[in-house]
């Protein structure tokens, strides 16, 4: 495998209490309005994303999400 | 007591019979045709500088010089003056509403004669640039001389001048075009620059007052006094504070610069019983363009006319200045026939790549400042808001990434290093200052470089007989290479540079025997750590133009990377 077909994204399952995790992500936004959900959001981005700290991981996971997002025609 | 140099207005000379062909004519009298002029004519260029105006700058225009710059003034022999007269500064800080959430040093270091940045109004740089000129006797600056025509032909451009006594045509080997974001020059070319405008609006109030603000570089988002929008402060000489106020798009420019308007802002900052005049007040938009190409036939862009920037970063009148370094020895080689005409192809594409890193850079710190979608914003927000408990955020504070230089690290004009060194004083990167002792005096540096190609020879090898023999005869070639030779602290002899802090061997990474090549301007362009003759007079030949770079990239690949 040459360094451009490698990923460095680890898209396996790597939480061991997935359902523990999935669970706290959406508790995490309860009684929240848009507005804060939002807020909350880019503040989770902004702190994993420094924690992960590697670019080229952040722009493998920014282009999935980029490309199953733009892949969806825009709601009306 | 200082020259108001906003309101000197300098006398016509008619000039109309003239009928010589000058090697360089430069047009506009700014900051950047200025030092273009200057650079050529102290390096022995005869040079026309034209202007269409009588004045220099008015009102509150660039205000900071940064380091690199205050070092190109100084090889231009007007930098102390601006020192002197300029408010040197290395701190900035950023505020959250009320609360300090970052601060920065750009000169953490000791050991660098100049600081990060001095603030010095516009006017007193082109005041000091211009009796600088005067000295000059090659240096013939004509007022009132306004470009209306431009004929490209095969060995000159003829450019029709008006004047108050009427047109004439001028004559010239190359035209610098340094005349500004209108140019003239560009427009009658037909050609354009291309880039994002932003929508936003600022105000620019310049206060004279006294304050105990301290001399740092202030910017606030949403503050108190001016919630919802940014705020950014200076301190220029003559107790003056530069204030801008972003406004926001829908705001009445014409509405907005009334003084009732514009005091109770300041007042809210400075407080209701400060006293203070207002010097100057203006709206501003702007954008981040810069032309495809900064070389058209025998006419080079340098400063405003080929590129602009916001202002957040100071990277206008910097990079401008930094055009003026990089042109001025090229012409030089290329005028006297030392060097080919396609060396001048290279100013193009160092500052084409300098131009794209500070639009870079300005844009990325507009985004910040002026958020341009709703998610934009939100992001923007989300990191003011972690950077006050969270060190990794204020790293993401974007109040303008202040002027650096660029490092032209892919140019044709270096030779890749050959043996192994540290990264920082690489090929195409300015040269860094260190304290030196000559003579025994206390000195740095940057004072003994430039102008010509300079080595910078460490001193302690074995072989430091045989080696200086070989530099020694490089003094005499037709492009003359000037070795300085480093020793460490205490061993230097009669004429050598003493190392007295041992800072410049550490900043150079250099061991005995260890050389640097300098171009005129300073910036490197080879280094070993063995060298003879022959190696540096093959690096001196690659840096002018005078031998095919190994590893030039055919055409046709070139067109493909860029498609």
């Amino acid at each position: 495998m040459n360094a451009r077909t490698r990923t460095a994204l680890n898209v396996a399952p790597n939480i061991a209490d997935h359902d523990a995790f999935y669970e706290m992500l959406v508790d995490t936004h309860q009684d929240l309005d848009d507005e804060q959900s939002k807020m909350l959001n880019a503040q989770l981005i902004l702190l994993l994303a420094n924690h992960v700290g590697d670019l080229q991981v952040l722009r493998e996971a920014f282009a999935i999400a980029r490309r199953n997002v733009a892949a969806s025609p825009p709601r009306q | 007591m200082d020259i108001d140099y906003q309101r000197c207005v300098f006398d016509y000379a008619p000039a109309t019979g003239d009928a010589a062909r000058h090697p360089v004519i430069v047009v506009g009298a700014g900051p950047v045709g200025l030092a273009t002029a200057i650079d050529l004519a102290q390096q022995g260029v005869p040079v026309v500088l034209l202007d269409d105006d009588n004045k220099l700058s008015a009102g509150s225009r660039a205000i900071c010089f940064a380091k690199r710059t205050l070092e190109i003034f100084d090889r231009l022999q007007c930098g102390q003056r601006m020192v002197d007269k300029g408010v040197s500064w290395n701190v900035g800080r950023v505020f959250m509403r009320d609360e300090e959430v970052y601060e920065f040093d750009l000169l953490p270091e000791q050991g660098h004669q100049r600081p990060a940045f001095i603030n010095l109004q516009q006017y007193y740089v082109e005041g000091y640039l211009h009796e600088r000129a005067q000295e000059l006797p090659n240096l013939d600056l004509r007022w009132r001389s306004k470009v209306a025509g431009l004929v490209q032909h095969p060995d000159h451009v003829a450019l029709t001048v008006e004047t108050p006594d009427g047109e004439y045509v001028l004559e010239g080997q190359y035209v610098v075009a340094a005349d500004g974001g209108k140019s003239a020059v560009r427009r009658l070319l037909g050609l354009e620059s291309h880039g994002r405008v932003f929508r936003d609006r600022f105000l620019i109030a310049d206060v004279k007052m006294t304050a105990d603000f301290p001399t740092e570089r202030w910017f606030w988002f949403d503050p108190p006094f001016h919630p919802g929008q940014s705020v950014l402060l200076h301190r220029q000489p003559d107790n003056v504070w530069r204030i801008d106020f972003q406004l926001g798009w829908d705001a009445d420019p014409a509405l907005e610069t009334q003084p009732e308007r514009v005091i109770p802002r300041i007042q809210a900052l400075l407080g209701k019983d400060t006293q203070f005049d207002l010097e100057w007040v203006s709206i501003y938009t702007f954008c981040c363009l810069r032309m495809d190409d900064f070389r058209h036939g025998r006419v080079l862009f340098a400063g405003d006319s080929a590129h602009g920037v916001s202002p957040f970063g100071a990277r206008g009148a910097n990079s401008g200045i930094q055009d003026a370094d990089n042109l001025a020895w090229k012409l030089r080689l290329v005028i006297e026939g030392k060097a080919p005409d396609a060396l001048l192809d290279t100013y193009a594409r160092e500052r084409e790549y300098a131009a794209d890193e500070n639009i870079l850079n300005s844009t990325r710190a507009t985004d910040f400042i002026t958020p341009k979608s709703a998610v934009s914003r939100l992001f923007r927000d989300a990191v003011l808001q972690l950077s006050k408990d969270y060190p990794f955020a204020r790293k993401l504070v974007n109040s303008g990434r202040l002027s650096m230089p660029s490092v032209y690290g892919d140019t044709a004009l270096n030779t890749p290093d050959s043996d192994v060194f540290g990264a920082a004083l690489r090929p195409g990167a300015p040269a860094l200052d260190a304290p030196v002792r000559v003579q025994g005096e206390a000195d740095w540096l940057l004072w003994q470089t430039g102008n010509e190609f300079t080595g910078l020879y460490f001193a302690g090898a074995e072989n430091d007989a045989e080696t200086l023999r070989e530099l020694e005869m490089l003094t005499g070639d037709r492009i003359p290479v000037q070795t300085l030779v480093v020793a460490p602290a205490g061993q230097a002899q009669p004429g050598m540079l003493e190392d007295v802090e041992g800072l410049l061997a550490a900043r150079y990474d250099a061991r005995p025997g260890t050389l640097y090549l300098l171009r005129p301007d300073q910036h490197v362009c080879a280094r070993w750590r063995y060298v003879d003759a022959a190696v540096v007079r093959d690096a001196v030949a690659r840096a002018t133009g005078n031998a095919a770079a190994p590893h030039a990239i055919p055409e046709t690949e070139r067109q493909v990377e860029h498609a």
